[in-house]
């Protein structure tokens, strides 16, 4: 075995581990908020996340056509780009949550379910069908920019680009951003009391559908703001995208707990690095034999074990069981 | 006025001979067409609604299944190709029926063990075995189909109850996404069990995989028909699915009402008052898992025969949704429902959305112009045929918000929705 390899990736696989997890704890605050308030999985979160992210591109792509993209600042395009892309995954994601989850909310559990999964199915070919009547293609680039590129060496196998600090800063701030909105604010505390007891919050005045929408809104806008980030980083989308890393970000949910903010944020985190170490290492480590194809196994392999050893997650409460 | 004639035994039985026939001449008389074929799959669904004795129903039924269409599928095999997907979704929907719509418990990796009965007979039944064990021993005789056929139904029923076991304690929506894992679970490791030891080779896929032989060979020569391979093998593999189906059809009727059906549809009503009623819930859930998992496993085995070429793309999460459309679409729990549901889905897939990319293409090249824009402008990539998911899709969320019992309901699940949306919201 090559010790001096195994320990020279190291720092790259965490940082690429870290960036990972970013993305996923972004994603899983939308299926935790959502599961906390109406204890229902939002199966179409991981198209709300693609949604964004083509949001972005086509911003992107037509800044480039019309030979903007190089003027302005690129921090300022993404910042702009970020908003934008969060405003639009939110929008759809309350949009969504209005037209096939109201209706049936209070039916069996497995409706609203069933429900979620069939407008994922519809997002992803919705997207595919506006994206092949505008550009003839759905297999889109994210444009490079070059500021964005430039790459820091720091050690002889660790070089940093500007993007993954951009996604890193630009993660941390959000979560800290939401963290404080949920528990600092008048409309966190509302959000809170409906998850907590519903018919309780309706009593005390709380508009409990309006404070559902809401949660609906800025889980969707994390979700986006991912997506615009995934784009950034991994620079390749299709409308399929969203479904691998939206069961990981799922998985991550649970991991840390359903329901719980900060445990959605952790289980991102602690996903994103085992699968960054998984990818890597496990090559090298069987000899070639179980290569990083394995690593979306090792992911649903801590799904499973999470859930029959620790339902409650890392840092969560007890799930309760409804039938 | 067609439900009056319906109603009454005499004209709904001439109606319904005389749509059979109609219908059956069109298809064999008009190559492709859709419209035709479609219409001769909904004269089979007026026979299930025509009230006539049940003697006089069978018959029929045998009739349009077991004659007219084969006669109609040896003039044009297109049909026969149609029919027998649409039998294997069938026996997959009925398989699926049983798990969500009698015991109600949401798989979504159901194709998990369509693929485990598929990779069974693939391996085996072609040399792909030798590079497992070595040798040149593979693949085994042709004739072990049939044996592999109920080994199909074991190992996809073990590996329904291997992955029963830690996961049915979970409930509702956790099931359902540890189910999906493991679909894509078999899926990647179907993909990359080419190595250190090639079991599958992988995405490349397997093939040659052999046919079950024909065996009644002997007796097509003695009654003078040349028994033409090309011929004869489309026929053999449609009587193959309907016997499958058939069986399918059986053993859901006879469980249905049994003991343990009623068990799991206990469970499914209200788990915690089943078990105060002494419902062994973990034995009935492994049950309703194994069950549905072997029907998948047998059809899987056919499969595998009938492509000759199996590889992991034809097992992805979509084809379990795409099943899972069909049971929704016709009512969970609901045997109509399900072989009407996958009847629907898959001429819908298969024929109107394939029918609809011909007809665009057709345009396109014919350039055409509306209003001053040439149809020769249309997208390339807008293909309706590859948007099974948009169909999957608003199958699933239109029926959920505005019949979620299905279009032939079941008579239980009927009534328990009703009063689920009369009760006040929690």
């Amino acid at each position: 075995m090559d010790f001096p390899l195994l320990i020279g990736i190291f720092p790259q696989v965490l940082l690429d581990g870290l960036i990972l997890g970013f993305m996923y704890a972004l994603i899983a605050l939308g299926y935790t908020m959502v599961y906390g308030v109406l204890e229902f999985i939002n199966f179409a979160h991981s198209e709300i996340f693609v949604v964004g992210a083509f949001v972005g591109v086509e911003i992107l792509l037509t800044l480039q056509a019309a030979g903007l993209l190089e003027i302005f600042s690129p921090f300022l395009v993404l910042l702009v780009v970020l908003l934008l892309g969060m405003l639009a995954s939110g929008l759809l994601a309350v949009t969504v949550e209005r037209v096939a989850y109201r209706p049936l909310r209070g039916a069996p559990r497995l409706i609203p379910l069933i429900s979620a999964i069939g407008v994922s199915f519809f997002l992803q070919d919705a997207v595919r069908l506006v994206e092949s009547i505008w550009r003839n293609a759905f297999n889109l680039v994210y444009p490079t920019m070059d500021t964005l590129n430039i790459r820091y060496s720091f050690t002889e196998t660790l070089d940093v680009s500007v993007k993954s600090l951009v996604v890193i800063v630009a993660s941390l701030l959000m979560l800290w951003g939401l963290h404080a909105l949920v528990n600092r604010t008048k409309i966190g505390k509302a959000i809170r009391a409906v998850a907590e007891d519903q018919a309780t919050a309706s009593l005390m005045g709380i508009n409990v559908n309006r404070m559902i929408s809401l949660t609906f809104l800025i889980g969707g806008a994390m979700g986006g703001a991912a997506g615009v980030l995934f784009g950034v980083q991994y620079s390749l989308i299709n409308p399929y995208t969203g479904f691998i890393p939206g069961l990981k970000a799922f998985t991550a949910a649970v991991l840390g707990g359903i329901g719980n903010i900060p445990g959605a944020m952790l289980g991102g985190l602690v996903l994103g690095l085992l699968e960054a170490f998984a990818a890597s290492y496990l090559s090298l480590l069987t000899g070639g034999a179980f290569g990083a194809e394995y690593k979306d196994i090792f992911a649903f392999s801590i799904l499973i074990l999470i859930l029959i050893f620790r339902p409650k997650g890392l840092l969560g409460e007890v799930v309760r069981e409804r039938a | 006025m067609i439900t009056s004639l319906l109603s009454r035994p005499v004209p709904a039985t001439i109606l319904v001979i005389a749509l059979l026939g109609i219908t059956a001449y069109a298809v064999s008389h008009f190559p492709r067409s859709i419209v035709a074929f479609m219409l001769f799959q909904a004269s089979i669904l007026l026979l299930y609604f025509a009230s006539m004795p049940a003697w006089l129903k069978g018959l029929l039924t045998a009739g349009a299944l077991g004659v007219l269409m084969p006669v109609v599928g040896s003039i044009n095999g297109y049909y026969l190709e149609i029919a027998i997907q649409v039998g294997i979704f069938v026996a997959l929907a009925l398989g699926l029926n049983i798990v969500v719509g009698l015991a109600g418990l949401l798989d979504l990796g159901y194709v998990a063990f369509f693929a485990v009965g598929a990779y069974t007979w693939a391996i085996f039944g072609s040399p792909q075995a030798n590079q497992i064990f070595g040798g040149s021993a593979f693949p085994v005789p042709p004739a072990w189909f049939f044996v592999f056929l109920l080994l199909g139904v074991g190992v996809a029923a073990s590996a329904g109850i291997l992955l029963g076991l830690p996961v049915l304690r979970l409930h509702g929506d956790y099931l359902a996404i540890v189910t999906l894992g493991f679909g894509e679970v078999i899926r990647v490791l179907a993909n990359n069990l080419d190595k250190p030891i090639n079991f599958t080779n992988g995405p490349k896929g397997i093939t040659p995989i052999s046919r079950p032989p024909i065996f009644f060979d002997p007796a097509l020569r003695a009654l003078g028909i040349d028994p033409n391979p090309n011929v004869v093998y489309p026929l053999y593999l449609y009587f193959l699915v309907l016997l499958i189906v058939g069986v399918t059809i059986l053993v859901n009727r006879r469980v249905e009402d049994s003991h343990v059906g009623r068990a799991w549809e206990a469970i499914r009503e209200d788990q915690t008052a089943a078990q105060a009623m002494g419902v062994p819930l973990v034995r009935m859930k492994l049950m309703a898992f194994a069950c549905g998992a072997s029907f998948a496993g047998a059809v899987g085995v056919l499969f595998s025969a009938k492509q000759v070429f199996i590889n992991p793309e034809s097992f992805t999460f979509m084809e379990s949704i795409g099943v899972l459309a069909m049971v929704i679409l016709g009512g969970m729990g609901s045997i109509p429902g399900a072989i009407l549901g996958a009847t629907v889905v898959t001429v819908l897939n298969l024929q109107v959305l394939k029918g609809l990319s011909l007809w665009l293409n057709e345009l396109r090249n014919a350039g055409v112009t509306i209003f001053g824009w040439s149809l020769a402008n249309l997208p390339t990539q807008l293909e309706p045929a590859k948007y099974e998911r948009m169909v999957f899709g608003l199958i699933l969320v239109l029926m959920m918000i505005f019949r979620p019992q299905g279009i032939l309901p079941a008579q239980r699940r009927h009534r328990e929705l009703r009063d689920a949306a009369a009760r006040p919201e929690n």
